[in-house]
């Protein structure tokens, strides 16, 4: 049975299953899963790196858009497993070239979650021609460039030089990559008026944007926000999410992690509230 | 001048005739802020209008009215879609009857939604002892530890949380050894640093 694709139906995968199904070509079904698989599942052994590398290459797995689904979920799993490798971040950095959209999107996010400064360079040219340039792709749901994505790993990985470059983009047209540049300068110069243009998005009258603004604020652990976090008319599961975002930022910034403070212990206050 | 007064009758028509999910849920506030025992059916009926900001606004209004929406609320349980029912459950975890007990200690240990588990196990340190005959309480109480304890290893961080605030509250009438111990371990061991730090001070707020 050795390198035949083997998946009986309602049973789960084991690793060494998963290698078989990701190293070979003839069921296209069976490898695209094994990558995200190998993915979910955290298996950071070289031989699922090596198999998820070579999938980047891939030709043979085509969308009828022309898109790469193989490569997509490669690349989301290479962010979730690969650190510590050291082909993982170039390889990531190439695919930020790729002709599918969705492969820059996810490479830049697996980019980010690597939090390998790297890549910053070439995630920044890909803000090139500004806000002139980030227009929608005619007959495609997206713009030209992932632009949420972008900004959020720079956001991350990112240093002071880069704000000329980010800023413009607080005005662009869609609030979405608006909110994603407002992070990003927020993360990067520490500014409080940047974190505020997202709590003032907690009083959107989309429930979308509401949403996404919580899940930001969370992510940068913003204190001042806190009540206006746990004010906004969204899912309480969704701010308490939040909320644990900011907790624990305040948390990481101890000695001792444990080492509660009265700003803690108020967010534990209204995280209580919202149970 | 004469203020427009938002009588009893005024809000519940407002509730029946909203035409957006914003007008539903001001008029339900509306509705809810009279505090009056006659909107428990309108506000039960809100609970399954897949309206989040209105069901929120309705569970606000029934935990309120408190005890007296109790009966309807346990009644109305088996006819609820799964929605309402979570929505239902929350309510009556606010109130804290202990007729409700029954319910919220099945809910916390084995509902599949976390959000329902979660406001369950908060309900379970709420519970209004004093209404309950004291020959009862004893066993209760140890009903409501014993599932608590069992809930600080749920899968879900937000879970565990809700289990760990739960626990605070019990032993604020009654701290056992296991209680203390389980939060100890809660604060060294759980794998959300957020669980951790709400364990650490519940055992700050039962050692005042």
């Amino acid at each position: 049975m050795s390198g035949i694709p083997h998946n009986p139906d309602g049973q789960p995968l084991t690793v060494d299953q998963a290698l078989i199904n990701i190293n070979q070509t003839a069921d296209p079904g069976l490898r695209y899963y094994a990558a995200w698989w190998l993915g979910k599942m955290r298996i950071r052994q070289p031989n699922a790196i090596a198999a998820l590398l070579t999938a980047l290459e891939d030709e043979s797995d085509r969308s009828p858009d022309g898109g790469y689904p193989l490569r997509r979920n490669a690349t989301r799993a290479l962010g979730k497993i690969g650190e510590g490798y050291d082909q993982v971040v170039p390889a990531l950095i190439k695919c930020l070239h790729c002709d599918d959209y969705y492969v820059r999107e996810t490479a830049a996010q697996s980019l980010e979650s690597l939090g390998d400064s790297s890549a910053v360079p070439a995630l920044a040219a890909l803000l090139d021609g500004g806000l002139a340039a980030a227009i929608q792709v005619p007959g495609k749901p997206h713009l030209v460039q992932p632009y949420n994505a972008i900004l959020e790993a720079l956001g991350t990985l990112g240093n002071p030089e880069l704000v000329s470059i980010i800023e413009p983009f607080l005005e662009h047209d869609v609030p979405q990559v608006r909110n994603a540049a407002a992070r990003a300068m927020y993360q990067i110069t520490a500014e409080a008026q940047y974190a505020e243009r997202l709590v003032s998005v907690l009083a959107d009258d989309q429930l979308q944007l509401r949403r996404a603004a919580l899940m930001d604020l969370g992510a940068i652990g913003y204190l001042a926000g806190a009540d206006a976090i746990a004010n906004t008319l969204a899912e309480n599961s969704m701010k308490l999410i939040a909320l644990k975002g900011v907790l624990e930022h305040q948390l990481n910034k101890q000695a001792t992690s444990l080492d509660l403070t009265n700003e803690g212990r108020r967010v534990m206050e209204l995280m209580d509230g919202l149970l | 001048m004469v203020l427009p007064v938002k009588t009893f009758e005024i809000c519940l028509q407002a509730v029946n005739e909203a035409d957006s999910a914003q007008g539903l849920l001001d008029a339900v506030e509306d509705l809810a802020d009279l505090n009056d025992e006659r909107s428990i059916p309108t506000l039960i009926q809100v609970l399954g209008f897949n309206n989040p900001g209105a069901a929120v606004a309705a569970v606000e209004g029934l935990i309120q009215i408190g005890v007296p929406a109790v009966s309807s609320l346990l009644e109305n349980l088996d006819g609820y879609n799964y929605g309402a029912r979570a929505w239902a459950i929350r309510a009556l975890a606010g109130i804290g009857d202990p007729r409700g007990l029954a319910l919220l200690l099945n809910a916390a240990a084995n509902d599949f939604s976390l959000s329902v588990r979660r406001a369950a196990a908060r309900g379970l340190g709420n519970i209004n002892w004093n209404d309950m005959p004291t020959t009862e309480r004893t066993q209760a109480q140890q009903q409501c530890q014993d599932v608590l304890l069992q809930v600080t290893q749920d899968d879900e961080w937000v879970v565990r949380y809700a289990a760990v605030v739960g626990l605070e509250s019990l032993a604020l009438v009654n701290a056992t050894t296991n209680i203390i111990q389980c939060l100890e371990r809660v604060t060294t061991t759980d794998a959300t640093l957020a669980v951790q730090a709400r364990a650490q001070w519940a055992l700050e707020n039962l050692d005042k």
